[in-house]
């Protein structure tokens, strides 16, 4: 009797597998489409893909629809995936857990793996690029557009650097002239000593005409 | 042995201080002229001008497409036969008659002021383009302070869907230089309005050589520390990161490789004529200027070799220097290419990964294809040739902008290596744009037709802002357009037609005899007999047989220009357009007004000789130009 039950049990079961498994067929039209670039995207650091991966891929997954639904009746049993081939790829499925024979709408799980995507790639080390889910586009990085455009911040820079420099150069055409001036009027001041081609002698000079150079001993040395 | 060939010249020995004076002139340190502070600054200041961006983007380029290797030969050939003599002459003839060259040459005759002329006209019209593509350097400068770099990346569209398709459809780097940076128009008669980015560039480019040229040669000549020494720090940078990459070998034994039934083409020896002749900056009236403030005993001879050779030697230097890293790119995308065509196969079959790698490829293909070939027929799988992406080797703003720029991102840290690329790009031009300011300024101040008590500030920062104003045709939206016009027609005719007359004016004006005494008295000793052929015949025929090649294929040509048209069916590759009708006159405006400035004038000053002044059998006509009077009245003064 027991012998019975349990063989009716076992045919239960592999007929249920057997039903779910013909749930997943390759091109399936509630299933995606799954393939991995291990070795491209990690090298010499890349792992073998084993039954262990796949039962982390199936856990994902699963927590990626718990996640979109909010639910937590989701299980790795309810991820059925088929057509493995070497290139590691496969298809997949999700099985609602309530009714195990009918699946979840496509839609429904494109949107959760979109929601999951991070999360999903994290998991195996890989991008949207090398994970790839054909049929779910991968979702644009928002690029960060800052409010001041990097280059006007160098071109500031640049244009006060440059301005500081004219400034210099000017002022110190300005000092030049001016010492240019001063130097011009004390050249003066010394040739009259030398007016008329007759040169004065003696250090205080002729009485009447200004001698620069000894301008200031005149005060002080009264001879 | 002296020329019996000579042209009659009256009054010669009264326009033109004598050896003795020059003596004199030299122990007082009399005259206002300004001075070189040391021969270091003078050899930098010239080899800046002489080593421009030609040698980075034209050069490889040239000797890629004409054999490789074997472009050598012609290019040096010319180099000793052509370039050398006429630097040497530049160099006396300014040493010589201390002025610039307005001076030079209506000493020489009253009659070829117009020489002088033709040279301020060609360095104004090329000065002003060429500081609109250090505006170009400025702003990818500016740019490259940012990671990543933004000619990485497409950007994203404005509904968030993909990328922009304009982008999409041609690459990051075509996109963000004729989009972002030019926002080119479709073709030259639509201006499309100034980008104010770019003008705000311009505007701090000119600023920026204002600076540095305020003072003549005071300013440029501390300038030249940093901008004549700073390009071959960074080229040697570049090459040893360059000989680190993978791929690099590659790309310098493309170019090098030579091809010697390439020396059979005309246009190989043509091309590396008018290379050698461009590179060298002869004929702006630059070189001259920057002579003539040497002292009298300078040795011109040595420095002409020296310079030269520099030169030559920095056009190959950068040639390595860039095929290193387009060997480098070109391996990158040979390797993008293999791997997209591997992917493929893979996916499409379900092979796993690693069971088909570059090696195998070919054989995997092939027993594929026998096996499903409608499979490979849909796959659309692209032939990757490396020697194709090695000869994408462009020239030009398409080097520097498009093809450096794209190698730069897929090295690693790549704002440092953009900004060290166009920091060397900037200084190569810089010290270029030096001697066009001089070609122009000093000229201004001989032909005297600015108030004479304008100091030299006014009259360097009047010419910049002439140019900048004109300069801002560049910055509409088809300045691009209009920069290659001013490139193909004002920076080339008028300059070999005024070479070739400085050569007769020398050997046959001025006497090659009496040049060959200045020279001994100059240095030392006369010239030897390999100066002697080149001055009298073989320098002069080059010149003349270039210059009618030239001429005979730009008139022969259709004039045609390349567009970027995002709605034409060939793109991303340029369109071949038409110009407009209206274009010819600029064209005879740009080469014809310098090139026919040398007859006009002398044409006008013969009608005004003959008709309105008194007919004087020894006409002085003395200079009134700043540096004659100084020099003659500070003599009167100490003697």
């Amino acid at each position: 009797m027991s012998a019975r039950l349990l063989f009716a049990l076992c045919l239960a079961l592999t007929w249920t597998s057997v039903l779910m498994q013909d749930l997943c067929t390759e091109g399936a039209s509630d299933g995606y489409k799954v393939r991995l670039s291990i070795k491209t995207a990690l090298g010499d650091h890349a792992y073998e893909w084993n039954e262990s991966e796949m039962f982390l891929f199936k856990a994902n997954l699963a927590y990626a629809m718990r996640r979109h639904f909010n639910m937590q009746t989701y299980n790795v049993s309810n991820i059925i995936v088929c057509d493995e081939t070497p290139r590691v790829s496969f298809w997949f499925v999700v099985a609602n857990p309530a009714d195990t024979s009918q699946l979840i709408p496509g839609g429904e799980v494109e949107e959760a793996v979109r929601k999951s995507r991070n999360r999903i790639n994290n998991a195996f080390l890989l991008t949207d690029q090398t994970l790839q889910f054909l049929g779910i586009a991968p979702t644009l990085a928002t690029t960060v557009i800052p409010n001041t455009p990097p280059w006007l911040i160098a071109f500031i820079v640049v244009i006060c650097v440059v301005s500081a420099g004219i400034l210099a150069l000017l002022v110190s055409t300005f000092m030049k002239k001016i010492r240019k001036e001063k130097g011009v009027l004390e050249e003066e001041k010394l040739e009259n000593v030398y007016e008329n081609g007759i040169p004065r002698d003696g250090p205080e000079g002729k009485a009447g005409s200004l001698n620069g150079g000894f301008m200031e001993d005149e005060r002080h040395t009264q001879l | 042995m002296k020329l019996k060939l000579k042209l009659p010249n009256p009054g010669l020995e009264d326009r033109i201080p004598s050896h003795q004076q020059l003596e004199k002139m030299e122990e007082e340190e009399a005259g206002d002229r300004p001075k070189w502070d040391s021969k270091t600054q003078y050899m930098l200041t010239c080899i800046g001008f002489c080593v421009g961006l030609g040698n980075v983007w034209r050069f490889p380029y040239l000797c890629q497409t004409h054999g490789g290797g074997a472009f050598m030969i012609p290019f040096l050939i010319l180099l000793v036969l052509e370039g050398i003599p006429l630097l040497h002459m530049e160099f006396a003839i300014g040493q010589r008659l201390r002025k610039g060259s307005v001076g030079v040459w209506t000493s020489i005759h009253p009659y070829l002021t117009g020489v002088g002329i033709a040279s301020m006209l060609v360095s104004f019209l090329v000065g002003v383009y060429y500081n609109t593509i250090m505006a170009w350097v400025m702003w990818y400068f500016f740019n490259s302070f940012q990671s990543p770099l933004p000619w990485t990346h497409c950007p994203i569209n404005d509904n968030r869907t993909g990328l922009v398709s304009e982008c999409e459809r041609s690459s990051p780097v075509d996109y963000f230089w004729y989009r972002e940076t030019l926002n080119t128009s479709t073709e030259i008669g639509d201006s499309g309005g100034l980008q104010w980015w770019m003008v705000l560039c311009l505007v701090c480019s000119w600023i920026v050589l204002y600076v540095c040229c305020v003072r003549g040669i005071e300013t440029t000549g501390k300038a030249v520390y940093v901008t004549s020494t700073l390009p071959y720090v960074v080229l040697t940078i570049f090459l040893i990161r360059g000989l680190t990459l993978k791929g690099s070998v590659s790309g310098i034994k493309y170019l090098f490789t030579p091809d010697v039934n390439e020396l059979m083409n005309p246009s190989t020896w043509m091309d590396a004529g008018t290379q050698v002749f461009y590179s060298f900056s002869l004929a702006f009236g630059g070189l001259i200027s920057f002579s003539s403030y040497n002292s009298v005993h300078n040795n011109c001879e040595q420095d002409a070799v020296i310079i030269s050779l520099v030169n030559g030697f920095t056009s190959v230097f950068s040639a390595t220097v860039i095929y290193s890293i387009i060997g480098f790119r070109a391996t990158e995308k040979f390797d993008d290419c293999s791997g997209r065509n591997i992917l493929a196969l893979m996916n499409a079959f379900d092979l796993p990964e690693d069971n088909v790698t570059q090696s195998n490829y070919e054989d995997v293909l092939r027993s594929l294809n026998n096996t499903s070939p409608e499979i490979i027929q849909g796959l659309n799988l692209k032939t990757c040739n490396l020697d194709t992406f090695l000869s994408e080797g462009v020239e030009g703003t398409g080097l520097a902008f498009i093809v450096f720029t794209e190698a730069i991102t897929k090295m690693p840290v790549s704002p440092l290596w953009a900004i060290l690329f166009f920091i060397m790009l900037f200084c190569l031009g810089l010290s270029t744009m030096f001697g066009n300011v001089e070609g122009v300024v000093v000229p201004l101040q001989d032909l005297d037709i600015l108030p004479k008590n304008w100091p030299k500030e006014a009259l360097t920062g009047l010419a910049c802002l002439v140019s900048f104003m004109l300069a801002l045709i560049f910055v509409l939206g088809s300045g691009n357009y209009w920069l290659a016009l001013f490139d193909s027609f004002a920076g080339s005719i008028p300059l070999l037609v005024i070479a070739f007359c400085e050569m007769v004016a020398v050997v046959y004006l001025y006497g090659i005899d009496r040049f060959n005494d200045d020279i001994e008295f100059m240095i030392g000793h006369k010239p030897n007999i390999f100066w002697q052929v080149t001055w009298r015949v073989i320098s002069p025929l080059i010149m003349l047989v270039i210059f009618i090649f030239y001429l005979v294929t730009k008139v022969s040509e259709e004039l045609t220009y390349l567009v970027w048209d995002p709605s034409s069916e060939n793109f991303p590759i340029l369109d071949n357009a038409y110009y407009p009708s209206w274009i010819y006159v600029i064209i005879f405006i740009l080469a014809g007004v310098p090139s026919l400035a040398v007859p006009v004038v002398a044409l006008f000053k013969f009608i005004y000789n003959r008709c309105c002044r008194k007919p004087d059998r020894y006409d002085h006509e003395t200079l009134s130009t700043v540096s004659a009077k100084v020099q003659m009245s500070e003599m009167q003064v100490k003697s």
